[in-house]
């Protein structure tokens, strides 16, 4: 009888996971299918505006968010990427130094921060600052009955609201990630400068000769992911508050957790990609 | 001129899962009416106006405005059947990050071809009209309840609508912005040719400004008549909901 009662506990604890599991696919696949209309109908509000002869978005809407998301970022991101460059080529650099082979480390710090480095924390920086602020002040809208208002008015809220914003995350991304990587560079060159005795010449030369275009093209085409998953999930996680100012705190750490979340693994995704069809 | 009804809202039906909100509203407006929408709290009111503007979807029914019905309109017909119909919530619901200057000029900016100079003179118009002209450069925060109102109803008007809905327009409101309120209105009747729709509690205001009174309850109209006849209904919630008023009138005497 001991043994009967187990096996009965065990099914039962079986079908409750697959029970959540079934829950969280389910939830994952809702959330998956809303961002795909969230795009969706925020493309066919601008064709509509373009079928109507009108601007589908305000440039100035833009030029601000580019502004904000670009110029208002490059202290950070340049802070950030020039310390991990410099922490990168010290460590990477005392280990080589035991094998004599320091001056691989211009080429390493060149490779990781152009491919790797630059993009990711580029990503990183602005899933947490900029996707934050896009969430919390959609979500206030929100709250605040202002998205209402605005459909109401038959202006369109999706396009109005959300174009400028990705557009501008979508081409600022990329801009960044390059600062980032120059940044990084620069600091590994100031660390092996100091201290691993690599001249700045010689290591910007080094990082020069042993960079491809592949490593260059496939920072930038992640920068362009990454942009383009940080602000449609901003954007997403903001229009879809419920429950006013603690719904807006809610979404706001849904939506940088999911951003952080979705930028690293599609950075896997795009280096397994990359390593497999063109090695 | 044509003799049908502006708007005909006609077996409206809405359910929020198993609760059912709207439980087939018919309700007609005539050009230049002024309707007031009655109703027990969480009856539907509100969510009638957001029906008939399509911010909410129905499980069932039509609103025919100026001959076309909303529901089924796809989303560029309905848009430009929405710069028909101005919006006044009960919050205001004013875009808090822009000055009222910059709220006002929103929907010029967005659906006409007005210039910079005409939407700036119709601006003015605007804010002279709901008596607010200093108000221009002042961010939403930094105005009162009944300001907000009028910044509001200021912004519905831009695109010159023929019909007006008012969510709660006295809502906690003093007296004397709820007269104001009330008297922009009748002056928009009167002076400029808006049909009004009015959801509201207050039974003062709904009797100075109905030309037509129509009462929500359990989802469904069950009165529409003149003021008159409202004060004169045998129904029975109509009854209990004026007693409650007069109780409460008498006690405030």
């Amino acid at each position: 009888m001991k043994f009967l009662g187990d096996p009965l506990r065990l099914l039962e604890s079986g079908a409750l996971m697959i029970s959540k599991i079934g829950i969280l696919t389910i939830s994952f696949l809702q959330e998956l299918s809303s961002l795909y209309w969230l795009a969706h109908d925020t493309f066919a509000e601008m064709m509509d505006r373009l079928a109507d002869r009108r601007s589908p978005f305000r440039l100035s809407d833009f030029f601000y968010q580019t502004n904000r998301v670009g110029v208002g970022s490059v202290p950070m991101v340049f802070m950030l990427s020039v310390f991990v460059g410099l922490t990168m080529a010290l460590l990477t650099g005392y280990q080589l130094q035991k094998f004599g082979m320091t001056t691989l480390v211009p080429s390493v710090v060149g490779i990781a921060f152009t491919r790797e480095m630059g993009p990711l924390f580029t990503g990183i920086v602005l899933a947490s600052r900029i996707g934050a602020a896009f969430t919390a002040e959609l979500g206030a809208m929100i709250a605040g009955g202002e998205v209402d208002a605005l459909e109401a008015m038959g202006i369109g809220p999706l396009r109005y609201l959300i174009t400028p914003r990705w557009l501008a995350i979508f081409f600022m991304t990329p801009c960044l990630s390059v600062a980032a990587t120059l940044a990084g560079i620069c600091g590994g060159a100031f660390i092996s400068n100091m201290l691993l005795q690599l001249g700045y010449a010689h290591f910007f030369h080094e990082v020069m000769s042993n960079l491809l275009v592949k490593d260059i093209v496939s920072g930038v085409f992640k920068s362009f992911v990454f942009g383009a998953l940080i602000g449609l999930i901003a954007c997403y996680k903001g229009l879809a508050v419920k429950g006013g100012a603690v719904g807006v705190g809610i979404a706001t750490t849904s939506s940088v957790v999911t951003a952080i979340s979705c930028v690293i693994a599609s950075d896997s995704i795009i280096n397994i990609f990359i390593v497999i069809f063109f090695p | 001129m044509s003799d049908k009804p502006l708007l005909q809202m006609k077996g409206i039906k809405l359910k929020f899962g198993e609760k059912t909100i709207l439980d087939g509203v018919d309700l007609t407006v005539e050009s230049k009416e002024i309707v007031v929408v009655m109703g027990l709290s969480g009856g539907g009111k509100s969510t009638l106006l957001g029906v008939l503007l399509r911010l909410l979807e129905p499980t069932a029914g039509k609103v025919i405005f100026k001959g076309d019905d909303l529901i089924q309109l796809q989303r560029r017909k309905l848009n430009a059947a929405r710069t028909h119909i101005g919006m006044v919530f009960q919050n205001a619901a004013l875009v808090s990050s822009m000055t009222v200057g910059d709220n006002l000029a929103l929907p010029l900016r967005e659906l006409s071809d007005k210039k910079p100079d005409e939407i700036d003179k119709a601006i003015k118009e605007k804010l002279d009209l709901v008596d607010l002209k200093d108000a221009r450069d002042k961010l939403p925060d930094e105005l009162s309840g009944g300001m907000k109102k009028r910044v509001g109803l200021a912004r519905a008007l831009m695109l010159e609508p023929e019909l007006v809905l008012f969510d709660e327009p006295s809502a906690g409101l003093d007296p004397i912005a709820t007269k104001r309120i009330d008297d922009l209105i009748l002056q928009l009747r009167d002076k400029h040719d808006v049909t009004s729709i009015v959801v509201t509690h207050e039974m003062e205001s709904a009797f100075a400004i109905a030309t037509r009174m129509a009462f929500l309850d359990k989802g469904k109209i069950i009165f529409t008549g003149t003021p008159d006849e409202f004060k004169k209904s045998d129904n029975e919630v109509i009854r209990k909901f004026l007693e409650s008023y007069l109780a409460h009138e008498k006690t405030k005497d």
